[in-house]
């Protein structure tokens, strides 16, 4: 079982980080239980990526670093995706990165169990979670776990966030788990799967 | 292996003087290179359609005209004319013109276009783009093959009792070029046809042109063609080269660093190394030329595009020197050691001219309508 972090957090330590190694430490186990083993988690941090998350979109393709980062989206059970609130909504990093891996596999997030979470410095802008984020990821086809978490520099000194960070990862973990006995979405591939051109031909044909 | 020279023909001021040339010294200057390229021992001048600025070759067969007029042995050719927004009879029409003209040396590379605002300047839309490939160059090569054309299709005003003028020369029509850079339907639709297929290898790193590529040759073989290996593939490149190659980098980078199409992006190093981009010294560019073999095969045209990013009219004409000095004569010898013996040239008149000969005797118009109407 493989669950992806994406962390948008920029500086270092960022509380971006923090909430998602908090939401990854209650699913991976939560999503492999009663296993001994929790699921395989792998943090993107796209602060390492921002270049290459750049050049993207200046390029037409991805570079070699931010490649293997879709491919491990792609082959992903889960993922849980955390960006700091810029100017009301999710930062221009975040988007970009999903704008890119939409470019590259429109099918990327298509069926997968998706936990949104955002960081900021007040509770003003909790609802970024469900004016921003959740509406991108239901564009990408993604299931979007009920519960989100939104952490403001408050909620680090007081009661209620590790409840929430409880049920949500528990949520994504459920998921994970109902996914992973389904059968596996078959990636599509263009290449393999071309329409024979008698077929095109014909569809343009005039009826009668 | 035909090489030769493949022309945007943008109009980009130069960085390193900030002057723009006028839309006239452009079109001077893409004619001098065509020319050029002729004088240093290159087949092809391929020149680029579009229609608006900051580009300037909106009427491809004016130019190529022109320019047989004033060549004897170049190839004429587009890259890419556009199927999608140009009417398939006016294309029919004037490369049929331009093949008399030029005594036969002319082929045409077909490409959509992706530029969306143009779609509907010419009446389009560019959702309709793969479909408007597919039915306009149906009716196209129905054009050059059948003397009268009944027709009627989804986009375009049907056809009774046509006949499209001149009559391509010698009843053969000019060989088509399917360019596409990531559309697996249009390797599709170049095996269909048994046409070439060109990836223009500019941007894209090597694992995507190859499997264009591949697909493009599976499809080929399964439509009967011939083997994979006997596909026509074409590949382009683009290269800047001094005799040194610190003096390459030297020179090309502040082009580089602002170049509409390259600035702002990687660095010239990252480029280069994950893109056919090559810029340094004529042995740097033969080997990286020579690599595209390992991963498109056995090919049988490569285009290089050398007049980018702003360069000067002078500048480039001395790339083309080196490139028929130092280059192309050994690329020439490279690639023909260990071409498999099955591995044709890429078609001319001359030689499906001579093919059609042996294929169908004298019956060869009368039977070419019949199947190209059964398809239909």
């Amino acid at each position: 079982m493989r669950l992806i972090v994406v962390s948008a957090g920029l500086s270092v330590p960022s509380s971006t980080r923090l909430l998602a190694d908090r939401l990854a430490a209650v699913a991976a186990p939560a999503a492999t239980a009663p296993e001994p083993a929790p699921a395989d988690v792998r943090v993107l941090e796209l602060r390492d990526l921002a270049v290459e998350i750049a050049h993207t979109f200046t390029n037409g393709f991805a570079g070699r670093a931010l490649s293997e980062a879709f491919e491990a989206v792609s082959g992903a059970d889960g993922l849980i995706v955390v960006t700091p609130v810029f100017s009301g909504s999710y930062s221009g990093l975040f988007k970009s990165f999903f704008d890119a891996l939409g470019v590259t596999d429109p099918d990327a997030l298509a069926g997968k169990p998706v936990l949104i979470a955002a960081a900021g410095g007040t509770a003003r802008h909790s609802l970024v979670l469900d004016h921003a984020l959740r509406p991108l990821f239901s564009y990408l086809r993604a299931v979007v776990v009920p519960t989100g978490v939104y952490a403001a520099s408050e909620d680090w000194g007081a009661e209620g966030l590790d409840g929430r960070v409880e049920r949500a990862g528990k949520e994504l973990a459920a998921l994970m788990a109902g996914q992973s006995t389904a059968r596996p979405l078959p990636r599509r591939d263009t290449f393999e799967e071309v329409t024979p051109f008698e077929e095109r031909l014909a569809a343009l044909r005039p009826a009668g | 292996m035909q090489f030769g020279i493949f022309s945007v023909g943008d109009v980009t001021p130069d960085p390193t003087t900030g002057r723009t040339p006028t839309e006239r010294e452009r079109i001077k200057a893409m004619v001098a290179i065509a020319l050029k390229a002729e004088e240093a021992g290159l087949d092809v001048f391929a020149t680029g359609e579009h229609h608006n600025p900051p580009f300037v070759p909106s009427s491809p067969t004016t130019m190529l005209g022109y320019v047989a007029a004033r060549t004897e042995r170049l190839i004429l050719s587009t890259a890419t004319t556009l199927i999608t927004t140009n009417d398939p009879v006016k294309i029919a029409e004037d490369f049929a013109m331009l093949q008399h003209l030029a005594d036969g040396r002319v082929d045409l590379m077909m490409g959509r276009g992706n530029t969306g605002p143009v779609y509907p300047w010419f009446g389009q839309d560019i959702r309709q783009g793969i479909n408007l490939a597919v039915e306009n160059y149906a009716l196209l090569h129905r054009l050059w093959r059948e003397d009268v054309v009944d027709w009627e299709g989804r986009f375009r005003t049907p056809l009774q009792g046509f006949t499209a003028t001149p009559r391509p020369l010698d009843g053969v029509p000019p060989f088509v070029w399917h360019g596409s850079i990531r559309s697996p339907e249009i390797a599709e639709q170049a095996a269909y046809y048994g046409d070439g297929f060109f990836h223009n290898n500019i941007f894209w790193p090597a694992d995507h042109t190859k499997r264009m590529v591949e697909l493009y040759r599976a499809r080929y073989a399964h439509y009967g063609h011939g083997t994979p290996e006997q596909a026509i593939v074409g590949l382009g490149g683009q290269v800047f080269m001094r005799k040194n190659s610190q003096d390459a980098v030297r020179e090309f980078r502040p082009y580089f660093d602002v170049a509409p199409v390259y600035g702002h992006g990687p660095s010239l190093e990252e480029f280069t190394e994950q893109t056919p981009l090559t810029v340094g010294s004529p042995q740097q560019v033969i080997e990286k030329t020579l690599s595209f073999r390992d991963y498109a095969g056995d090919y049988q045209r490569q285009l290089f595009l050398l007049d980018h990013a702003g360069l000067p009219l002078k500048t480039v004409l001395e790339q083309i020197d080196l490139l028929g000095e130092e280059v192309v004569p050994v690329l020439r010898e490279e690639f023909a050691r260990n071409r498999p013996a099955g591995v044709p040239d890429a078609p001319t008149h001359g030689s499906l001219l001579a093919a059609a000969g042996q294929r169908d005797g004298g019956q060869k118009d009368a039977r070419d309508s019949k199947r190209e109407g059964a398809r239909a």
